[in-house]
């Protein structure tokens, strides 16, 4: 564990002294700034319409109608963005040659994995933390409910860590940067869209892809509901990329 | 301190290693010497823990490479042929970073530090950026970074490559001085450097261990006779013919202009008589001396030519 800090720490380091970091860090911000401005403002809309009309006004919902599709934009934004923050991880370290200075140290593979891991996880958790004003402001101005806000946010953060893991998996396979971005966004994009095939499926095969769809485990997150399935799925997801790396990489030294 | 029995490793189908195995004790200064793609850095990634042997094991210090490699690796440094450098980081936040994945305990960090920078004679670029060093600068700190957690045994693949004249003999007099104090194994293709810093040679050709002996046992055994080198301002007559009349030589043939190389027999001693054969026909001595081998002969004998028994 202080091995994978250790790890962490440098990663950050060359984050925070790469352009990298900042460019994506405000690509970030200003897309999802401009969702959202347009999101509150489609709402202000419609609730000074529910002076006129008395139903409309009773299904106005800061939480349903703000900030749960706000987590889903981000979680689209965080889907283009999470390939370059981890594409770095393993890909750098061997054209660099670096990576025989952990290999050769007294840490085990696990831990360098874990290490790499956690420095991509807080990049992410930062930038999404530099978001969260957004939903800061909403409690200036109204009263959303805060549990579904902080669920919503663990959710985002689960799914950001299968995102990552994939990720670092796929930096483990290659020397190229480039090459592990887009195997990153592939199959996360492949595990978002997943679920679409159970319309076409028959009903069991159907509910086998819908539980494997990455997405489909957020919204009860975003509704303020933890439950165990769901938890089970990010976690199991993160594990097993993070396991796939580890073979990845030993197998490497066997070739 | 180092045992390395019948070590094989395979690249896919290639063979990289063949059954190679050595000995090396502590306190020893050992060369890998062979030709490029020989197979050196194969072994020393297998000794320093980097890579699994295919077949055949290395153990340092009774503890088996593949089995107890976290063991190993808390008392090796390494230095690849590629100095493991982060070009975007500060020197001494490079080393604070070997320190603590190397092990040492944090509140002995610093002074760790110090002390390569101190050896290493980093001082002045201790707060500079690594990718804006010189490449004499960068390998030194690749060699800070092997020995910042003070190992036992330091591993250096081909530690002067790529440097200019003046930065290898900084480089090898660093590691001169770090032989006092460490068991050192250093790979290298370049043969005076191995000839300066160790003891003992091991030469590796495709593969294959060709030699393992010190360079005077080396000298010795490979040597079976002594030549002499003859150079003539005017070569009239047949001189060849006359120098293989001699008794005692074995050959003489023609070197460059004007030159001779005979080869005798071990201390005939012919000095005397080839000049009394000169001075006779007139062929007018420039020069007349003893060639000793250099290890780049042995070298090339032991690898050009594969019916020579190894030693």
């Amino acid at each position: 564990m202080k091995n994978s800090w250790i790890i962490a720490k440098r990663d950050l380091g060359s984050f925070f002294n790469s352009a990298i970091f900042y460019v994506v860090t405000t690509v970030f911000l200003i897309v999802y700034s401009y969702i959202f401005i347009n999101i509150l403002s489609f709402f202000s809309m419609q609730s000074m319409q529910s002076g006129q009309f008395q139903q409309l006004g009773m299904a106005l919902n800061i939480n349903e109608m703000v900030i749960e599709p706000s987590f889903q934009n981000m979680a689209v934004i965080l889907l283009l963005i999470i390939p370059i923050v981890t594409m770095r991880s393993f890909a750098e370290e061997k054209k660099s040659k670096t990576f025989r200075l952990l290999l050769s140290s007294p840490v085990h593979l696990k831990e360098i994995i874990f290490g790499k891991f956690l420095a991509c996880m807080i990049v992410i958790a930062l930038m999404i933390f530099l978001s969260s004003y957004s939903i800061g402001f909403l409690f200036v101005i109204g009263e959303p409910d805060p549990g579904p806000v902080l669920t919503g946010y663990l959710g985002v953060l689960l799914m950001a860590g299968c995102y990552v893991s994939v990720g670092v998996f796929a930096s483990s396979l290659t020397e190229n940067q480039i090459v592990a971005a887009v195997i990153t966004f592939g199959f996360s994009l492949f595990m978002w869209v997943i679920g679409w095939g159970a319309q076409a499926a028959d009903s069991a095969t159907g509910q086998v892809l819908q539980y494997l769809s990455i997405i489909e485990h957020m919204d009860r997150f975003l509704k303020g509901m933890i439950e165990t399935s769901d938890l089970a799925y990010y976690l199991s997801f993160i594990i097993f990329g993070l396991f796939l790396c580890h073979r990845a990489l030993d197998s490497n030294r066997w070739r | 301190m180092i045992e390395v029995e019948n070590l094989t490793r395979y690249y896919g189908s290639r063979r990289a290693i063949n059954n190679i195995s050595f000995q090396i004790e502590k306190g020893e200064v050992v060369g890998f010497l062979g030709p490029n793609g020989a197979g050196k850095s194969t072994t020393m990634n297998i000794i320093s823990c980097i890579l699994p042997a295919s077949s055949g094991s290395a153990k340092i210090k009774g503890f088996d490479t593949f089995e107890q490699s976290l063991e190993i690796r808390r008392i090796i440094g390494y230095l690849p042929e590629t100095p493991p450098l982060y070009p975007d980081m500060i020197v001494r936040d490079y080393l604070k970073f070997a320190a603590g994945v190397r092990g040492v305990e944090a509140r002995n960090i610093s002074p760790s530090i110090d002390r390569v920078i101190e050896k290493c004679s980093l001082k002045d670029v201790g707060h500079r950026i690594i990718g804006r060093l010189s490449k004499g600068y960068q390998q030194r700190v690749g060699l800070a970074q092997a020995m910042v957690h003070n190992p036992e045994i330091l591993i250096l693949d081909e530690p002067t490559i790529g440097l200019d004249p003046i930065q290898i003999i900084e480089i090898r007099k660093l590691i001169q001085e770090l032989a006092a104090e460490h068991t050192i194994i250093l790979s290298s293709h370049i043969l005076p450097e191995i000839t300066q810093i160790c003891k003992r040679v091991i030469i590796i050709n495709e593969g294959e261990i060709a030699a393992v002996d010190s360079l005077e046992g080396l000298t010795a055994t490979l040597r079976k006779s002594e030549r002499l080198s003859l150079t003539v301002r005017n070569p009239e007559g047949n001189v060849l013919e006359k120098l293989n009349g001699l008794d005692q030589v074995v050959s003489a043939v023609t070197g460059e202009e004007n030159q001779f190389l005979i080869e005798c027999i071990l201390r005939s001693n012919l000095q005397d008589e080839i000049a009394r054969l000169a001075l006779e026909n007139n062929w007018g001595i420039v020069e007349l001396k003893p060639v000793s081998m250099t290890l780049e002969d042995i070298f090339l004998k032991l690898t050009l030519e594969e019916k020579e028994p190894a030693a």
